[in-house]
């Protein structure tokens, strides 16, 4: 146990837009089975340090570890940069991010969707990865959707599909971004589900969401972030039972 | 029957180049069109003033200018190379400037800054969401654009770029100004020979709308294919 790598740490990361600076220095450990929930008001940072994590934004000071291995940066006209863009696929394929907008591929069928990266990034043999996508999709409850494509589907059974897209990757974290945000309310429900199923089956998880019934249910730690800065961290007990900052027991105050 | 006064067959031929010429020229069109669309939107400054100075030079010259630009002037410069070549090495050579390679290169050039600016505006259409979804799962530049961005782009580009097949198919027949024989060509004679220039170019019309009619059934296949996942309407 000692020997495996922690599937992703991440040192104090800053990043500025422009004057002002989002992320003013964040760190995190996600060990193996670790569901890590990110809360906070809109704008105190927490997508954009989820896209930090994968580089779908670049940080500008801090570094990430995937898998025991570092990732490179270099100084550029543009900031600073991945030094290697072959690494950065590699690590990429092995954190695999839900949107809040799904963003499954318009042109592709559900099962296209799934085996896309499968096949084409980790070099899978298409049969495998058909035969892995439809069992996925039986997980999510969307095996007769398999030939849908995205326009034909509800928003929950898309955030399921995106899901079903997400574990065909076999990543070693799993990165949710709002992945209830954009649901009409009864819609939530399904999909909620199916994340504290992997969580229960010990997936490695970091969520930004504004669901605290599921960050309480589910999260073995909760970070609440204000204006970039961590505010307040720990088991979901402590964080959310008995909130130390008032302005985290005002965060929590007009939700219900 | 309409008598052709045994022009049929050169007419034929006409028209066979006037198809090549036209499919030639749509090819390289196309790969201008995308390195143009490409350099448009690069954040390397060189690259995009390369490509707006191309767009803007080239949309702003008339066409049969350009076309007697490259022709003539094209042979000019080929002259010049090869006097310096006997002069200073003492190789003797002539190349004559083909009238076909440059009826494709002037009008490839001519429609690549057209066809650059559907791209442009049809690779600015597609979602960002769906190339951040290519590339969080580890899919590298080329990939994402052979995968996602080229068969989402196409979808906004083919009609604009119908469009600009059919505005070039006829942009074809200023070729015979710089001596190619193509079906305009061969009609004009065929009418000056014969003092029937209603019968030859009303059969060279009908060719056109007949090379045009059969692409637009080409480009609504396509339109079909490329709107898979968008439902029908558009």
């Amino acid at each position: 146990m000692a020997d495996t790598p922690i599937p992703l740490e991440v040192h104090d990361i800053k990043k500025r837009f422009g004057d002002t600076e989002v992320l003013k220095g964040l760190s995190l450990k996600a060990h193996k089975g670790d569901v890590i929930t990110l809360i906070g008001a809109s704008g105190s940072g927490k997508s954009t340090f989820l896209r930090c994590m994968n580089l779908l934004e670049q940080p500008d000071e801090g570094d990430l570890i995937v898998h025991g291995e570092k990732i490179h940066f270099k100084q550029t006209r543009h900031g600073r940069e991945p030094a290697d863009w072959k690494q950065v696929v590699r690590m990429r394929a092995k954190l695999s991010m839900v949107f809040q907008s799904f963003n499954l591929w318009a042109h592709m069928t559900l099962l296209e969707n799934v085996i896309e990266a499968p096949v084409h990034v980790l070099g899978k043999p298409k049969k495998e990865a058909v035969e892995q996508a439809r069992a996925l999709l039986e997980r999510v409850g969307l095996s007769a959707r398999a030939d849908a494509y995205p326009a034909q589907m509800s928003g929950g059974q898309q955030q399921r599909g995106a899901i079903a897209r997400a574990l065909a990757m076999d990543p070693e974290v799993m990165l949710f971004d709002e992945p209830t945000s954009a649901l009409d309310p009864e819609l939530v429900g399904d999909v909620l589900k199916v994340m504290r199923d992997l969580a229960e089956e010990g997936r490695t998880m970091i969520v930004v969401t504004h669901e605290m019934a599921f960050a309480r249910d589910v999260s073995s730690q909760v970070i609440y972030l204000h204006q970039g800065r961590v505010e307040e961290a720990g088991p979901p007990g402590e964080v959310l039972g008995n909130p130390r900052s008032e302005r985290l027991r005002q965060f929590l105050a007009p939700k219900h | 029957m309409i008598d052709l006064h045994g022009y049929g067959p050169r007419l034929l031929e006409g028209a066979l180049i006037t198809i090549e010429l036209a499919v030639l020229s749509l090819i390289l069109a196309i790969v201008l069109g995308l390195a143009t669309a490409s350099a448009k939107m690069s954040r390397n400054w060189l690259l995009h003033r390369t490509g707006t100075l191309y767009t803007t030079v080239i949309r702003g010259v008339p066409d049969l200018v350009l076309m007697m630009l490259m022709f003539f002037g094209g042979q000019i410069g080929i002259n010049m190379v090869t006097d310096w070549l006997y002069d200073r090495f003492g190789i003797d050579t002539f190349i004559n400037v083909n009238e076909f390679v440059a009826g494709v290169i002037t009008i490839g050039l001519i429609f690549g800054a057209y066809m650059g600016e559907t791209f442009r505006g049809a690779f600015m259409a597609v979602e960002s969401g769906q190339i951040e979804a290519g590339r969080a799962y580890g899919m590298s530049h080329w990939l994402v654009f052979r995968r996602i961005r080229f068969p989402q782009m196409m979808r906004h580009a083919l009609p604009g770029l119908s469009n600009n097949w059919m505005v070039l198919l006829k942009t074809t027949a200023l070729v015979s100004v710089i001596g190619l024989s193509d079906m305009v060509r061969v009609a004009a004679e065929a009418s000056k020979a014969t003092r029937e220039p209603f019968t030859f170019m009303i059969i060279v019309a009908a060719i056109y709308l007949l090379i045009a009619s059969v692409s637009e059934w080409g480009f609504a296949r396509l339109q079909k294919r490329y709107n898979v996942g968008y439902g029908e309407a558009d």
